[in-house]
């Protein structure tokens, strides 16, 4: 009798937790996935050749992350296809540079940078990122 | 023949005669084919030849007849954007509508109370899936055209928050009005949340309408600022004036300027003389009378008079365009006190979907019945809650709204670091010369001591100082070519920086300088001391001259004090702030300007290079020194003091060593600049407080915290609600900068 009653009591265990069991696992691997796909990215850098350097603006800056000498100018030709609110605007704080970006317009932006290390730039709101190595 | 067709406003119209009279004096112009004005619009559409008439001679042509023509020459790419932007709102504004008026028709058909009195057919699931499709798949596109993207770039924003809020609405809705015994299985009631996604999304779409609105107005001042510049100057030529492109101005181009037309660029005026209206340029208020020899500023309006100057500067290289320059890359700059906010925003959105996960987790796993229906809601809260946009638009919206109210009234601001620093001064270095007096100085006694007559003291003195830029040896030159004085030539001329200078003239040893450099000569003063003393105690810089070994006389040279020093440094003083002078004058004539002034601490006889020193010693006593200079003389002071603040000398912007810049002699402009930094702080803080507050204490209420104690949980529609205000809350505060006054009364 006894093995019996434990397997029924095992299925109604089963019965009564198996849905949240489910919910559960899957939600913590939700979230572990959320945390690898935001947070763990690698960023393919993108080494300038030339003087000027193309940047696609749609759902972020591609390429993301850009490699420019120092001591020189180098252009970043801005070209904004997301009508997103967010991306109007690009910010280069690190060059005191705020500039509008119109849909579909090429902006040029000019920087020199003068020391050699990583400096992010962002949209407007500082909801996406892009970098630039300066070597 | 081009013709062009042009509408443009004419102010200043009351009746229908008005209206005749303009349309009859366009209709007069040689070219112009067709002309009609509307009362009603204050409106002129004139149709005419482009080759043979300008915007300048139709506008001149309303002015003669009594009215004013605004023809916006820019139209092209300004008003492109202007028509595109507002295209977009208007866009905005219908899916709005569209998606609260089908939002309302769904809750009014699910919603307990009312349900009652809708129609039937409005009950139906398959009505509301009707309904919320297009709020959902049209109005709502907006949120997935941005996540959509931004997820393959592996990151999120905004849009990715609210497209899964709605999106998790609208499919569970849809599962439950296709297969309503689905849900039946856990418990929970086969109710559609259509209403939910609906109305979310006309909220937060409404929220993004007035938040557009009103971030347009955060960057007013530059527009303002851009749209000062001229497109067209009248260039004298020979046998007569003609108007060209504003490009096309070189440097050395005579401009006629006529009463009441804007100066288009820098220069100097050559013949004429008027009053002008500089306040869009440095905040000064009064107008300005200029004669021939002085500046004018392009973009500034002229008054009374015409006058005809010469162009000094064009370009990138004119006032106003160094000011946008400026004002443009301050607004660029970020604070420092944005960096917290910054670290916060770049990994909200992805936090935010793991809380809201864990929520789901958590009240299905150990929630009360109908547990789906509890999970799933509270989900929706707290993805709808979350709102990084109002912590990403708190610092820059207020630091826009700050660098623009100041250029308004002069006050540059070279970044948003100098902006922060300003408000924490608690201690101000006035350099004296030029900075609290006019830096005019004028010689107001020659004393002799000797035989050697009064005017050959001056004309000697005059000699030795004549290639110098130094202002009392102008001053000093000033008043003997004033007599009609012939200088002579100086040989073995040398100078001493801070003491001043000596040579030899006619084969005689001269020396002219402060009591230093006459003593250091062998030459004793002690004798006439009394004279001296009684001249520095009323606040005049005296300089001895000897000859050959003895002191042949003094000269007295006075400088006026800023008409408005006393005022800003008893403003300063009010605020709390420290105050001290320092110059290179001797102490007594230091200590008596000082106290015209109201100024408390002196340090007189530093020498030039000893400034940045100084400085730094005041610094270490603890202070957050401000220094206030030309912004030439006294760069390094200015450099290594924490907010250097350069007063402008009117059109020359000395912006490299300078945090801040006044362009305007208003001395009360320093505590305005100071106040500004305090109420753009404060906005800044108010901003971060109310946007970290609202999501630190709100998304905790959207995960269900308050509901083991109070059974309370937070609506989703409540949630856009609340975030749809959030941003336009932060939004306006900053706006509010724009109703201060300064200085401040």
């Amino acid at each position: 009798m006894f093995p019996l009653n434990k397997k029924a009591a095992a299925a109604a265990v089963y019965s009564i937790y198996m849905d949240k069991l489910i919910v559960g696992i899957a939600g913590a691997l939700g979230i572990v996935a959320v945390h690898w796909f935001f947070f763990m990215k690698k960023t393919k850098e993108t080494i300038a050749n030339g003087p000027s350097i193309d940047i696609r603006v749609e759902g972020g800056y591609s390429p993301e992350s850009i490699t420019i000498p120092v001591g020189k100018t180098t252009i970043l030709n801005f070209t904004r296809t997301d009508p997103t609110s967010c991306l109007e605007e690009v910010v280069l704080s690190d060059f005191r540079i705020r500039r509008q970006l119109p849909l579909n317009q090429k902006v040029p932006i000019a920087i020199t940078p003068q020391k050699t290390g990583e400096f992010t730039y962002s949209c407007g709101m500082n909801m996406y990122h892009g970098k630039i190595m300066v070597r | 023949m081009p013709i062009t067709k042009k509408t443009f406003p004419i102010k200043g119209m009351h009746c229908a005669s008005c209206a005749i009279t303009v349309e009859h004096e366009l209709r007069k112009i040689p070219g112009v084919h067709e002309a009609s004005v509307n009362l009603v619009n204050e409106k002129a559409t004139v149709a005419y030849d482009s080759e043979k008439v300008t915007d300048n001679i139709l506008s001149s042509t309303v002015a003669s007849a009594g009215y004013e023509a605004l023809i916006s020459h820019e139209f092209e790419e300004e008003d492109k954007e202007k028509i595109m932007r507002e295209k977009e709102l208007s866009d905005l504004w219908r899916k709005v509508i569209v998606s609260l008026a089908l939002g309302a028709l769904i809750v009014w058909g699910s919603f307990p109370v009312l349900m009652s009195f809708a129609p039937a057919f409005l009950t139906n699931p398959w009505i509301g899936l009707f309904l919320a499709t297009p709020v959902q798949l049209w109005a709502g596109w907006m949120f997935y055209r941005a996540a959509i993207p931004a997820l393959r770039h592996r990151t999120a924003n905004m849009d990715t928050l609210v497209a899964l809020g709605t999106s998790v609405a609208y499919v569970y809705s849809i599962v439950i009005t296709v297969f309503p015994q689905i849900v039946s299985v856990t418990g929970a009631a086969p109710v559609p949340y259509f209403d939910v996604s609906t109305i979310i999304i006309g909220l937060i779409l409404l929220g993004r309408y007035f938040e557009a609105k009103a971030k347009a107005g955060t960057s007013e001042a530059i527009k303002k600022l851009i749209g000062l510049q001229a497109k067209t100057a009248r260039v004298v030529r020979e046998g007569g004036e003609v108007d060209i492109s504003i490009q096309e101005v070189i440097v050395g181009d005579s401009i006629r300027v006529r009463p009441g037309e804007k100066i288009p660029i820098d220069g100097v005026i050559e013949s004429g003389e008027s009053s002008i209206d500089e306040s869009m340029v440095t905040g000064e208020s009064i107008p300005v009378d200029k004669k021939i020899g002085d500046t004018v500023i392009g973009g500034t309006i002229n008054k009374t008079g015409t006058f005809i100057f010469k162009t000094t500067r064009v370009g990138s290289e004119t006032l106003l365009a160094r000011i946008i320059e400026l004002v443009e890359e301050a607004q660029g700059s970020k604070a420092p006190i944005q960096r917290l906010a910054d670290k916060v925003s770049s990994i909200f959105v992805p936090v935010v979907i793991m809380l809201a996960i864990a929520t789901f987790i958590v009240w299905f796993g150990i929630g009360p019945e109908p547990r789906l229906t509890f999970a799933l809601l509270n989900t929706i809260a707290v993805l709808i809650i979350a709102c990084p946009c109002a912590m990403g638009l708190a610092t820059p919206t207020a630091i826009m709204v700050g660098t623009g109210k100041g250029a308004e009234h002069g006050i540059l601001i070279k970044d948003a670091e100098s902006l922060e620093v300003a408000h924490k001064i608690t201690a101000i270095i006035f350099d004296k010369t030029g900075t609290l007096t006019n830096g005019a100085p004028e010689v107001t006694e020659v004393i002799v001591f000797g035989d050697v007559p009064e005017n050959e003291v001056l004309r000697l003195a005059a000699s030795l100082e004549k290639g110098s830029e130094h202002s009392l040896a102008e001053a000093i030159v000033k008043s003997a070519e004033s007599k009609g004085l012939l200088l002579g030539a100086t040989e073995k001329f040398e100078a001493a920086p801070g003491y001043g200078v000596s040579g030899i003239i006619s084969g005689k040893s001269i020396y002219l300088g402060n009591r230093k450099l006459i003593e250091r000569a062998g030459i004793s003063v002690t004798m006439y001391e009394k004279d001296i003393v009684k001249l520095e105690e009323e606040g005049k810089t005296v300089v001895g001259i000897g000859i050959e070994n003895r002191l042949a006389g003094i000269i007295a040279v006075a400088d006026t004090l800023k008409s408005t020093a006393r005022e800003g440094v008893a403003m300063l003083k009010n605020m709390g702030i420290k105050t001290a002078m320092i110059t290179g004058d001797n102490e007594r004539t230091a200590k008596a300007i000082a106290k015209e002034v109201g100024i408390e601490t002196v340090f007189a006889n530093v020498l030039p290079d000893e400034k940045e020193t100084l400085v730094r010693e005041i610094q270490q006593a603890g202070n957050t020194v401000a220094m206030v200079g030309d912004g030439i003389n006294d760069a390094p002071a200015l450099a290594a003091s924490d907010v250097g603040i350069a007063m402008g000398t009117g059109t020359d912007i000395a912006i490299e060593s300078a945090g801040i810049t006044l362009i305007n002699k208003n001395f009360t402009s320093v505590a305005s600049a100071i106040q500004l930094s305090k109420d753009t702080m404060r906005t800044i803080k108010v901003n971060l407080i109310w946007a970290f507050g609202y999501n630190v204490i709100l998304i905790p209420v959207a995960m269900g915290i308050l509901y083991p104690f109070f059974h309370t949980l937070l609506n989703p529609i409540l949630a856009s609600l609340a975030m749809a205000l959030s941003s336009i809350s932060v939004v306006s505060n900053s706006l509010l900068l724009k109703r201060k006054l300064y200085p401040h009364k």
